[in-house]
């Protein structure tokens, strides 16, 4: 199950004394009650999770994997992990992707964690199809630890990143889907984190699985939304398994609270013609990175990653991504566009890597950013790796200011200057935004970039 | 309608139109003729309010009032429309929705009210029907991937949907063959009236076949260098602009 990968090495260092690491303090007390204390192989990665992330410490921005991210952010504030109760308070409203009351759309199964906690209240399972499980990481842990053993740890397994290592050892909520083989699963499925209701800032740890059997199809959504005032951190690792030509397609929309720090990792392995596409939109958050390590590990294994990030303020967003390819005729495509105004800064690191073996493959990829503000910041890395001679390639990168010609053209036809740079934002987005495959998330995606346009004279 | 007195306009430091006065009737249609860097294109650019063109003297009077302070929007609003040379493409944009952000920019401005999409479309297919445009082209994104002609043709679209009370045709002719050179010609030719007034700018006698102005200017070295009939556009189509340039220099 160990999954074939040459990553270059070099272990995160350790720059910050144990004293002052976040999170240590936590650590030390985190084995009282820790979810799975009965399970002895999950306790070992705990400790080795405690071990190695006291070693390696918060990733400094000598890492060259970490060179326009820092995390000592994380050092303002002094987060206290969060526990079943801090998922028990009031929630107004449930946010949805999709505006409320309109019966057109897909309703199906819905999984809701407030403060990182699930909340069995606000979810509904009752869509589910036969052969699909979605449930709280606690629920599988008592009741189907086989299942989690053969999966959890099996994917994220490089002991030199620091986050992960976090994770391994504070884990503290998630879920597992588990999509039985053959099971074509009609409405997606939606994932909702709510954050920011607390009287302190809190850190949640979810451990998420997603295990697509063989020929078994589905769609996520994962939506993540600040709601109160505390600042709190989210640090996510999710291990996504593909069976042999399994199809899943992730629609992540990140609308955390200004206050919000969320580093996610998403860790992939795609075997024979399966297919893994998955789509971030970044609006929030005062720091978010988004990691996805993708193995293209069976013949005709495909992955799509796209995304778009939309950042005003002084918010930072990282897209960073690896994509290996292993096998023959195995396809990548990524292209993440965004709009950046003020001071906000955005990363964008991609590395498309094809192997010896991966003869035939075709790896493209391509990130666009449009800067409305002298101040505001794009550092782009794409690059191809390729040790096999029969392949097809590409990438590139550019970055701009609005166009002011186009501008003028509007202006001359009566279009107020703040509506016509609204609708050349869009225009500049409507490339990676017509890759979402589903219209109605499609559709639910484009209403959240409107909202989030700088508002217009006369617009409605 | 139109009254130009004494332009001087520079282009990043260098001086384009050097004291231009022209002054259009209502109703009426002229054409300004000149060589390549005589300022035709720079003339059209500043009447339509582009941002980099510096007037440093002289003054443009719209409906006898000075627009130097309006916006491109606000000139746009009040009636002015320029036709480009070469139509900006705009991807992701659908035509007909750009189409009635625009007019309903326009409505917004003057007071009325906005066109909701039923009426828009009703307004629209009138238009295109008369026009001969494809409904094709009202779904592609503006401009994108459109021919030269057809992108011609979206100008006139975007003319006649908006029906200015002056419009600036800026070498409209350039890059047409003769079939979409009537056929823009004929939409020019539609909103003739006598409330109506145009300019035609062009290199080119050629296009004034098929627009025939009222009267012609020749533009050359930044100044209105000759005014007549539309016979003075085949004298230059027969001579040349030597004359003016060097009579300039």
């Amino acid at each position: 199950m160990a999954m074939p990968r040459l990553p270059e090495k070099q272990p995160e260092m350790s720059v910050t004394p144990e004293n002052t690491l976040p999170f240590a303090g936590n650590l030390a007390t985190a084995g009282k009650d820790p979810l799975g204390l009965e399970l002895d192989w999950l306790q070992d990665i705990r400790q080795s999770g405690v071990v190695r992330y006291r070693d390696l410490g918060l990733p400094a921005i000598n890492l060259e994997d970490w060179k326009y991210t820092n995390l000592l952010a994380l050092g303002d504030m002094d987060y206290l992990t969060a526990t079943p109760d801090h998922g028990d308070v009031p929630v107004d409203v449930v946010p949805s992707i999709f505006p409320t009351g309109n019966n057109d759309l897909p309703s199906g199964a819905r999984l809701v964690f407030v403060n990182g906690m699930a909340r069995a209240d606000l979810s509904t399972m009752k869509d589910l199809p036969a052969g699909v499980t979605l449930e709280p990481l606690a629920q599988v842990i008592d009741q189907n630890p086989g299942l989690l053993k053969v999966h959890l740890g099996q994917l994220a397994i490089d002991t030199d990143r620091a986050m992960l290592a976090l994770n391994n050892a504070a884990m503290n909520s998630g879920y597992v889907l588990h999509v039985a083989k053959g099971v074509v699963m009609e409405n997606p499925i939606e994932i909702i984190h709510i954050g920011g209701i607390a009287q302190q800032p809190l850190a949640c740890f979810p451990r998420n699985l997603v295990i697509m059997e063989e020929n078994s199809q589905a769609d996520m959504i994962v939506h993540h939304v600040g709601v109160g005032g505390a600042s709190y951190f989210v640090n996510t690792v999710n291990e996504i398994s593909l069976g042999q030509a399994a199809r899943l397609r992730v629609y992540n929309v990140q609308d955390e609270s200004h206050q919000a720090i969320n580093i996610t990792a998403n860790w992939a392995n795609v075997t024979r013609d399966a297919s893994y596409s998955s789509f971030n939109l970044s609006l929030g958050a005062r720091l978010s990175r988004f990691e996805t390590y993708v193995a293209l590990n069976g013949t005709g294994a495909m992955c799509k990653l796209d995304g778009a990030y939309l950042m005003r303020g002084q918010g930072h967003c990282d897209n960073t991504l690896r994509i290996d390819h292993l096998k023959p005729d195995t396809t990548s495509s990524v292209m993440f566009k965004g709009v950046l105004d003020d001071r906000s800064r955005a990363v964008f690191q991609g590395k498309i890597v094809v192997h010896r073996d991966a003869q035939r493959s075709d790896g493209q990829m391509h990130n666009k950013t449009m800067l409305l503000s002298d101040k505001a910041e794009i550092d782009t890395k794409p690059e191809l790796e390729i040790y096999a001679d029969d392949v097809k390639c590409a990438h590139g990168a550019a970055s701009g200011h609005v166009d002011e010609t186009a501008l003028f053209y509007m202006r001359s036809r009566g279009i107020p200057d703040d509506l016509a740079r609204n609708l050349l934002i869009q225009s500049f987005l409507a490339e990676v935004l017509e890759r979402v495959n589903v219209d109605t998330i499609g559709a639910a995606m484009n209403d959240k970039v409107t909202h989030w346009l700088p508002v217009a004279r006369g617009q409605i | 309608m139109l009254e130009i007195k004494g332009l001087h306009v520079s282009v990043d430091g260098k001086e384009i139109l050097k004291g231009l006065d022209l002054k259009l009737g209502t109703g009426e249609v002229h054409a300004i003729m000149g060589p390549n860097g005589s300022g035709k294109s720079t003339l059209s650019y500043v009447i339509a309010g582009r941002d980099g063109y510096k007037v440093t003297a002289g003054d443009i009077l719209f409906k006898g009032n000075s627009i130097l302070d309006l916006l491109p929007e606000e000139r746009a609003a009040e009636g002015i429309f320029l036709a480009f040379q070469y139509p900006v493409e705009i991807p992701g944009v659908a035509n007909t929705t750009f189409l009635r952000e625009s007019v309903n920019a326009v409505r917004r401005y003057r007071g009325e009210d906005e066109l909701d999409a039923m009426q828009f479309i009703r307004v629209l297919r009138k238009k295109v029907a008369e026009l001969g445009v494809s409904d094709d082209l009202l779904k592609r994104a503006v401009n994108v991937g459109f021919s030269g002609g057809e992108k011609k043709r979206n100008e006139i679209l975007q003319m006649s949907v908006l029906e200015p009370a002056l419009a600036v045709l800026d070498e409209t002719d350039s890059g047409l063959d003769i079939d979409a050179l009537k056929i823009v010609s004929d939409g020019v030719n539609r909103l003739r009236d006598p409330q109506r007034t145009t300019l035609v700018i062009t290199h080119y006698q050629r296009l004034l076949d098929y627009i025939v102005p009222d009267y012609v200017h020749v533009l050359a070295n930044g100044r209105i260098q000759r005014t007549g009939g539309k016979e003075l556009a085949l004298e230059l189509e027969k001579n040349g602009y030597a004359a003016f340039t060097g009579e300039a220099a």
